[in-house]
């Protein structure tokens, strides 16, 4: 198939950007969009120009690695992630517009790159269980109900892509955090912790530049994992908790 | 053959393990904690470890180090330590914890380990790992990893390829991200508590030695250009595995040798180098622009029964329509009692050989169709499809995903790929490599797997030596310090640095042809053909000529636009491609000299009469440890091979059988 692909360029942070047109011919509906986007590099390359940086490692949509715009859809029309959406997903002759994730939390780096390290430093302020390796008890000292096991794995299979808050018309990181909250909230192991840490992480959350949630439910939406909205309620509920019990 | 080998290195010293006790190998590890020095409190934080790779094997050791209080800088090349490889393992980790009851010990997890490995790991080594799997399930559980559990709330498991027991835990398809994330979070607890510096989007480039001990890196800050320099009392690598040397293969997209080649450089031995496991459940191939194949658990293979049609001339009809009786189940046939579930390097070694028989299905790829089914017909007959879709539901997606097949209703197709290399640095029981102060974990060492990885075994001892080995050991060597202070000035640091300034500057001003990802793709060629599935001396041969001519026009006519002062990353993919270039001939010479077969080393020449892997204990139960020798132009000359014997104490040399 043939496509014609407006692409975001951006030289460093600084500098401005703008998007750039290319034609692609002979497009495989079996090609992922990525693969898409090596081939076009491949002829900028040898076509002496510079190749466009875009982010990817596993592409297989876990590392949470790649994400772009595509066509005003974070990862594109379907819910999955960037590398997982193949070119059959389009149609012949259509034009595609391809950019960075947008939020003033992620900073551009350069053309499609941007920096999410905010979302490290949520982690950082307390995302995890204190616990130092070797003193661990056995693991089936601690039983933990098949529901609550569950909902804890589903909310940890976020891929810390980002993708909620490009999507998100306020630019919040909420379903991200919420995630996390509802993962460590939903284990025995995580309870001791489960104030402080809701109460630290969204102030950390507030202070990287990330918009309030007012419910509009695009994260959801978007996100490649299917975390669901409960995990903001979870989050909220969480936090109104702590704050009732002074931490 | 022995003139010709002698053309293509030299043979060293033998060499040896020093460091395991001479105890009962199951006191051995008990006694070398107990022996190893200490660190007082106080004295910790001035002792510093600089560990690249965030993976479960560096994450691990970084955040452990971190804990007992040494200043530790961490080190990767992604945006961030949770997308570190390891996050993109599928099916799950091995713990000898007999939950099952079903006869399982630490020592039937190191029998098995050893047998699967073709007996070609070292023994200590092996029986440590199985020792301390138990305790990584109880960390990992203690950290909120969400493992399977069943209705009592208890831990689930499953089994997996070229064992017997139940001991694999698992969480659904998607246990390495669920494990990373754990080691990632302990991470990022030390990061807050001022014992660890992060360092993400930072690749190593190189090595840095001080009197004849690992005193540093160079890296480089992708986004910014800079070479930067950093210091420490020791070093470790846990920079995964190289098994994107084959271009196609399922690794990462970044995973690369250059952490290890630069230390193999600098003196650090190259341990078997050409083991590479090949694994049988990949989608596969679907055209030439393919940038990376998908690999599908292998858990898949407890309920998905393989095969091809029993006559060439049904290969190209839907397989729903061919018949019972002109199915060959070839697994199932030539091994009644492990059937489907045979290990790794047996069942890759067989889907070729039918489709090298003309009997593969899916598309042509030249002149053979390169696929056989994996089939959940009967599974979902017996049951139920949504018994199937609890368990499965996220590969079954991701297959259709990738392929636009629904397997629910059509057979998948697999063929084997590229996966996981049990090749690497070579290392001591205390996981030091030649290079004191120099230590190596995960992926990138060689020591517990011998010429096949069994199933779920490299998380395990990414984990095991990230939590509970390095640790113990580094603390050992750092108790024998302090070490002077290296001056991140002098002459001796700044030549490094200027060394790989030179290297950068220089993959800029080719200006040549050709782009790095064409060369990329032909090495890949070239080792996927005469150092893959199969080898034998004649295309050793032609492809140690192959590469070192691809080599040459590399550095003459590869094409890396842009600049140093940015992101570029045409130049990150040349600097490693530059490196695999190199690694390639080292494999072909190291696949060359071991003239048996065993494990995922199957040379044409060296099998049973019914086509078997036929091993010579006799002449080859060694590790091959190969010393870098540069010539006068300061490429690859004669490397040097040091044999470590394998001695067996533990454990009886036997031959290996699944029939
Ligand atoms: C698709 C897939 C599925 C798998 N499934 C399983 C499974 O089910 N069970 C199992 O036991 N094993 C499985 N494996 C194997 C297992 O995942 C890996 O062997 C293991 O995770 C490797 O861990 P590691 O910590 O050694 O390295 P990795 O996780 O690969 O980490 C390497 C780290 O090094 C960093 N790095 C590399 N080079 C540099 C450099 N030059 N400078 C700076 N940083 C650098 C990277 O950024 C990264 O952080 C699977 C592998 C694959 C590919
Ligand atoms: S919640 Fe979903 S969209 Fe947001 S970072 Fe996690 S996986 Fe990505
Ligand atoms: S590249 Fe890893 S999720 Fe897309």
């Amino acid at each position: 198939m043939n496509l014609t692909l407006k692409v975001w360029r951006q030289e460093g942070p600084a500098t401005k950007g703008d998007l750039v047109t290319y034609e692609m011919t002979d497009v495989s509906p079996d090609m992922s969009f990525l693969e898409m986007l090596d081939v076009l590099n491949e002829r900028l390359v040898t076509e002496g120009e510079d190749p466009i940086a875009f982010d990817s490692d596993c592409r297989e949509g876990i590392c949470g690695m790649c994400g772009l715009m595509i066509s005003g859809e974070a990862h594109g029309p379907e819910r999955t992630t960037t590398c997982q959406l193949h070119m059959r997903t389009f149609t012949d002759g259509e034009v595609i517009t391809v950019e960075p994730w947008r939020a003033s939390a992620f900073p551009i780096i350069k053309d499609l790159v941007v920096d999410r390290g905010s979302f490290d430093r949520i982690i950082e302020s307390g995302g995890y269980i204190s616990v130092n390796t070797g003193a661990a008890p056995d693991a089936h000292a601690t039983p933990v109900p098949k529901q609550n096991a569950d909902r804890a794995f589903m909310a940890a299979e976020c891929i810390g892509c980002g993708a909620c808050v490009a999507a998100c018309p306020n630019a919040s990181g909420m379903l991200f955090l919420g995630a996390k909250i509802t993962h460590l909230g939903e284990l025995p192991q995580g309870q001791a912790e489960r104030s402080a840490r809701v109460v630290s992480m969204v102030d950390q959350h507030d202070e990287e530049g990330f918009g309030g949630c007012t419910n509009i439910g695009e994260c959801s939406h978007a996100c490649p994992k299917g975390i669901p909205l409960d995990v903001i309620s979870q989050l909220n509920a969480d936090l109104r908790n702590a704050a009732g019990s002074n931490r | 053959m022995t003139d010709t080998l002698s053309e293509f290195f030299t043979e060293g010293e033998p060499i040896a393990d020093t460091k395991a006790p001479k105890v009962p190998i199951d006191k051995m590890w008990t006694q070398r904690q107990f022996d190893a020095g200490l660190v007082q409190p106080t004295n910790r934080s001035k002792s510093s470890v600089i560990v690249v790779g965030t993976g479960l094997a560096g994450g691990a050791a970084a955040a452990t180090l971190g804990e007992a209080g040494y200043h530790v800088k961490s080190f990767c090349y992604q945006d961030s330590p949770r997308r570190a490889h390891s996050i993109a393992a599928q099916g799950g980790i091995n713990a000898a914890k007999n939950y099952k009851e079903d006869g399982d010990s630490t020592y039937r997890l190191f029998y098995d380990t050893e047998k699967g490995g073709d007996y070609r790991s070292r023994e200590t080594n092996t029986y440590r790992l199985a020792e301390v799997s138990a305790n990584i399930i109880d960390q990992c559980v203690a950290q909120g990893v969400p493992f399977a559990r069943e209705y009592g709330g208890l831990l689930d498991n499953r089994s997996f390829g070229g064992v017997q027991v139940s001991r694999t835990f698992y969480a659904r398809g998607q246990t390495g991200q669920q494990l990373l994330i754990g080691a990632y979070q302990a991470l990022e607890r030390q990061i807050a508590a001022g014992t660890v510096d992060e360092y993400t989007r930072h690749e190593m480039l190189e090595l840095i030695i001080e009197d004849g001990r690992a005193r540093g890196i160079v890296a480089r800050d992708l986004v910014t250009g800079e070479l930067e320099t950093h210091v420490a009392d020791a070093v470790v690598l846990a920079s995964g595995g190289y098994g994107n040397v084959f271009y196609l293969s399922t690794n990462a997209m970044g995973s690369n040798v250059t952490a290890s080649w630069r230390a193999h450089r600098k003196g650090a031995y190259m341990a078997n180098p050409c083991y590479t496991q090949i694994h049988p459940t990949c989608i596969p191939v679907a055209g030439d622009y393919q940038s990376k194949l998908t690999l599908m658990s292998e858990s898949l293979r407890n309920d998905g029964r393989i095969w091809v049609p029993k006559r060439a001339e049904h290969c190209d009809k839907d397989p729903r329509e061919i018949a019972e009786e002109d199915r060959d189940y070839y697994l199932e046939r030539k091994y009644p009692s492990f059937g489907n579930l045979v290990p790794r390097d047996i069942a890759s070694r067989q889907a070729k050989v039918v489709c090298d028989e003309g009997r593969g299905v899916g598309p042509k790829v030249g002149d053979f169709r390169r696929g056989v089914y994996l089939d959940f017909a009967s599974a979902i007959e017996r049951l139920g499809e949504d018994a199937i879709r609890n368990k499965y539901g996220n590969l079954f997606d991701m297959y259709m995903r990738i392929t636009g097949e629904d397997p629910y209703k059509v057979p998948m197709r697999i063929y084997p790929a590229v996966h996981y290399v049990m090749g690497g640095l070579w290392v001591d029981y205390d996981l030091q490599s030649s290079i004191p102060g120099l230590f190596v974990a995960g992926e990138a060492n060689f020591s517990d797997h011998g010429a096949n990885r069994l199933g779920a075994s490299a998380l395990m001892q990414g984990l095991a030596d990230g939590y509970f080995v390095l640790p113990n050991t580094i603390r050992d060597y750092l108790s024998k310090g302090p070490y002077p202070q290296v001056d991140e000035n002098s002459p001796a640091v700044a030549e490094v640095k200027a060394a790989v300034a030179d290297r950068t500057e220089k993959l800029l001003s080719i200006n040549g042809e050709r782009t790095v990802d064409s060369f990329h793709k032909e090495l890949g060629h070239i080792m996927w053909e005469y150092c893959g599935m199969e080898r034998n001396e004649e295309g050793l041969l032609k492809a140690i000529d192959l590469i070192r001519s691809l080599r040459e026009e590399f550095w003459r006519n590869v094409n890396v636009p842009g600049s140093a002062d940015t992101l570029n990353q045409s130049l990150e993919k040349a600097g490693r491609v530059a490196d695999f270039l190199e690694l390639g001939e080292l494999m072909c010479i190291d696949a060359l000299h071991r003239s048996e077969s065993c494990g995922c080393h199957f040379r044409s020449e060296s099998q049973t009469e019914d086509g078997e892997a036929l091993r010579d204990d006799e002449d080859f139960a060694y590790v091959a440890a190969w010393e870098f020798q540069p010539d006068e132009a300061g490429l690859p000359g004669k490397p040097v091979l040091h044999k470590e014997d394998l001695t067996f104490e533990a454990i009886e040399l036997k031959q290996r059988s699944y029939k």
